[in-house]
């Protein structure tokens, strides 16, 4: 209105020259920035900006059904808000719905991209009222508010990965429901539970069990589970005359029982079942042995029809004796990944998943090579997996990190000790190595002898890192103190956390220069805002994602976690989400950090399955403008946690 | 018809709106503007009332410009203590007024040749024209629809000898009843209205011609 009146007024400024334009009302404006105020980006918005916008909206009236904009039409000028109403946008037929707008929400960003043509089409659902916004407002609203922005690219991103993958997502969604994707589903548990008291007698338990042709039956007390007893159980312990049917349940029942909250995932379940190596959960009330039974679980209710799922494929790895095996199960396991990306499961899951599998081989290929040795380890050792597979971050197969701690040995039996799990390690490096888990450039493998050390040794080691942190120190340390168990003694590993933190408490600088090394890799955008690419090399003018955007959240989160003193917590993004309950205060940046860390992740491991490698360094001609826009969202992160890391460490004291 | 009989020279505003009535312009629904409008006024008495504000915005196709959109407070001689609770507008409030001859200069220039909109249109039209005759001008030239009328229109027969309030209309079509009893707000709700009953037109007639807006109740009841 301002605008429109402006020039009539001058026109006819003679009249009365002393307008003051400012006091000039608009009513239906006013009304506009009401309703614009409540929904982001707008509330995100100056007071003026918000006014500005509000006065040059423009209101469009819809009947029901009816076409807004269309896949293949040119972009429009503006992107549109539903004011009233409903709109769906559609991939493709109309079959395809991928999205439905109500009240407050924004849609048609790809406007963003002028000069482009529309990947979906809007129709509204009821009868609507939109507002429509032009394309300069939207502009300025980037360019006023970082946080408006975000939220923009961050729905652009969302609008268009929901489009380009639109089709294939969905249309496995629902062919998959039966499939692989049941693994996130809740459970269907059985709540026809039959239960006993422990006075029962074994007989009766029995007869109990045969009247209701079940395999289980639960000794409760007060309702609650304590123990239970299996056809297994009748198998080997009264079949076999150790126990008389006139006995009491409690003493063939197995007990504390395995409980579990009803909300347990096929997956989640299974890996129970698997570590437990039990057939049967007890669903609790809270999920604790220490509340009301709802129902049990039987490995039986979650027998699965597929091939390709975390258990069967373990399963399967505990039964193999050849490399060659445990070869194609891991292949298996790549497919498991693919599926898992492409229907967008949670990345931390995906992890878990992924990780217990690799655990599962590399244990197995450790027992293989223990029986091909002459003898038995001369004394208690552990397998520690280092760097990206410590951190249980290792979803592709990348090269493998390994190390092995001993435990300490009187002096003239050192290099006999030292020789026997050297070779040993090179069995294992080597059948790793056929797996497809390729030898450590950089020897960082357990059959190098500088990394084959026993317990005294390693803590001398640590420390000496510690105390003198060179540049190529701290990068050791950042290699080895991301290790974790994989096999053997527990003890030697708590061990060696607790020496590295008494080594931290005597040279507290150590931090200092661990967080200098945490910051040496900058945001990878440019000055002007393009990524930072690679200037030479093999690969050259690519993008390298592990160095420039995964390695700096990694290398951030490992120095604030040992600055805490918490050990035994690898993973970055749990290291976060502990981060987020120690400095409650800056609980946003470190949740930004875990969106933009699992983001970088699947990024990282969905393009290394496309290309058939470690997905490291990605050629950014072939990203599409949305994949662009997405990665370089997750970037700002990056930026505040080593501004953060900076202030703390004083690190410009130090440069 | 006296203004051209005596050559009668009005101003040039004036002039300029009456050249847009001279070129014939056939076109359809979709490329009319519609000048949805409204007043505020002292009170129902044409003669001895007078407005307080006009809010007007224009539809042009499905869309309704909010920069495009015209608003104007004036100043009041004459004050009327009782109409103050409906309208809410002080004789002394913080607004911008402007005198009734700016504001009617404004509005004119604003409305050009664009058909007028309001529910019970004839009052709206008759006080601009009362305060037109006071600048001794002719009567408004513009093709009118009253949002009443054509709410009628479609419904059956039978039903329109009933008078229908805007209130009562908002409650019909679930319009959000913001701002009623300002100008602005008013003629927003009834442009809403008229988009609505246009498309319930839109699909009693697939084929709805302008012309059709402008047939007589009686006509309508013949056919």
């Amino acid at each position: 209105m301002k605008t429109n009146l402006k020039k009539t007024i001058i026109h006819y400024s003679q009249l009365n020259e002393r307008i003051n334009f400012e006091a000039m009302k608009n009513t239906i404006a006013e009304r506009v920035y009401d309703f614009l105020k409540n929904y982001p980006p707008f509330k995100m918005l100056s007071k003026e900006l918000l006014t500005t916008i509000s006065e040059n909206v423009k209101i469009l009236y819809f009947e029901t059904e009816t076409k807004i904009f269309e896949i293949d039409e040119p972009v429009g000028d503006n992107f549109y808000i539903v004011k009233d109403g409903a709109v769906g946008i559609y991939s493709g037929t109309k079959n395809g719905l991928a999205d439905k707008c109500g009240e407050g929400d924004i849609f048609g960003l790809r406007a963003l991209i002028r000069k482009d043509k529309y990947q979906l089409t809007a129709i509204t659902h009821e009868e609507s009222i939109i507002y429509s916004i032009s394309l300069d407002l939207l502009q300025e609203i980037m360019q006023t508010s970082q946080e408006a922005k975000e939220f923009i690219i961050t729905s652009f991103a969302t609008d268009n990965n929901s489009n380009t993958k639109q089709d294939s997502v969905l249309d496995k969604l629902f062919a998959n429901e039966k499939n692989s994707f049941t693994e996130v589903q809740a459970v269907q548990y059985s709540e026809n539970t039959i239960t006993c008291s422990i006075s029962t007698s074994i007989q009766e338990a029995a007869l109990l069990m045969s009247q209701h042709k079940v395999g289980s039956i639960i000794i409760t007390k007060n309702e609650k589970p304590i123990g239970i007893i299996t056809d297994k159980d009748l198998r080997f312990k009264i079949a076999t005359g150790k126990f008389g049917i006139d006995q009491k349940v409690d003493k063939i029942m197995s007990s504390p029982v395995i409980t579990s909250a009803k909300e347990i995932s096929i997956a989640e379940a299974q890996m129970s079942m698997l570590k437990c190596n039990i057939a049967h959960l007890c669903i609790t009330q809270d999920g604790t042995p220490d509340s009301k039974l709802i129902g049990i679980l039987s490995e039986h209710d979650i027998v699965l029809s597929y091939g390709n799922n975390p258990s069967v494929l373990i399963k399967e790895i505990k039964r193999s004796k050849e490399t060659a095996i445990l070869k194609s199960v891991r292949q298996k396991a790549e497919q498991l990944l693919k599926a898992y990306l492409e229907q967008n499961v949670d990345i931390l899951f995906i992890a878990n998943v992924l990780s217990h599998i690799n655990d599962a081989i590399t244990k197995q290929l450790i027992e293989l090579s223990i029986d091909e040795m002459n003898e038995k380890p001369p004394v208690n050792f552990a397998w520690l997996s280092l760097g990206s597979m410590g951190r249980n971050e290792q979803f592709l197969l990348t090269d493998q990190d390994n190390a092995l701690v001993f435990d300490d040995v009187a002096e003239n039996e050192y290099t006999k000790t030292k020789d026997y799990f050297i070779s040993l390690s090179h069995k294992i490096n080597d059948k790793l190595n056929q797996i497809g888990f390729e030898y450590c450039p950089a020897d960082v493998m357990a059959r190098n002898p500088k990394w084959c050390l026993s317990l005294s040794q390693w803590n001398n080691q640590f420390k000496q890192w510690i105390v003198s942190p060179t540049n190529e120190k701290v990068m050791l340390c950042t290699i080895f103190f991301d290790y974790r168990l994989v096999y053997g003694k527990h003890e030697l590993v708590s061990q060696m956390t607790q020496s590295i933190f008494k080594s931290i408490d005597g040279f507290e600088i150590f931090l200092n220069f661990l967080a200098l090394n945490a910051t040496q890799n900058p945001p990878p955008l440019s000055f002007f805002r393009n990524f930072l690419v690679e200037a030479g090399g093999e690969h050259k003018n690519q993008f390298d994602i592990k160095a420039r955007a995964i390695m700096p959240l990694v290398d951030a989160a490992r120095l604030l976690i040992l600055s805490h003193h918490v050990g035994n917590c690898n993973n970055t993004i749990l290291r976060y989400q502990r981060l987020v309950k120690l400095e409650p205060q800056n609980a946003e940046l470190f949740e930004e950090c875990i969106e933009s860390y699992k983001k970088l992740l699947h990024f990282r491991s969905l393009q290394g399955i496309r290309n058939n490698d470690s997905g490291r360094y990605v050629d950014l001609n072939s990203l599409s403008k949305s994949d662009k826009l997405q990665l370089r969202s997750s970037f700002k992160p990056i930026k505040d946690i080593q501004e953060l890391i900076s202030v703390r460490f004083r690190l410009s004291h130090l440069r | 018809m006296f203004g051209t009989i005596f050559r009668k020279k009005y101003p040039d505003f004036w002039n300029k709106y009456d050249n847009y009535f001279k070129e014939n312009k056939e076109t359809d629904i979709e490329n009319t503007r519609f000048v949805v409008f409204d007043t505020e006024s002292t009170g129902l008495d044409i003669k001895n009332d007078r407005i307080l504000s006009i809010g007007a915005i224009s539809i042009l196709g499905n869309s309704i410009d909010v920069s495009h959109s015209f608003e104007i407070y004036l100043n009041q001689e004459k004050f009327n203590a009782d109409t103050v609770k409906i309208h809410g507008i002080l004789k002394a409030g913080n607004l911008t007024k402007f005198s009734e001859e700016e504001a009617i200069i404004q509005f004119i220039n604003y409305i050009r040749d664009g058909i007028l909109v309001a529910h019970h249109v004839d009052f709206d039209v008759a006080i601009i024209d009362k305060a037109l005759s006071r600048m001794n001008l002719p009567k408004l030239k513009n093709k009118r629809i009253d949002t009443g009328v054509l709410y009628k229109m479609s419904l059956p027969y039978s039903q329109t000898y009933k008078h229908f309030g805007l209130d009562e209309l908002c409650n019909v079509y679930k319009i959000t009843k913001h701002d009623r009893h300002t100008a602005s707000g008013d003629a927003y709700i009834a442009a809403i209205l008229f988009q609505k009953i246009m498309a319930s037109l839109k699909k009693k007639n697939k084929n709805l011609q302008l012309r059709d807006l402008f047939h007589s109740q009686k006509r309508e009841g013949l056919l």
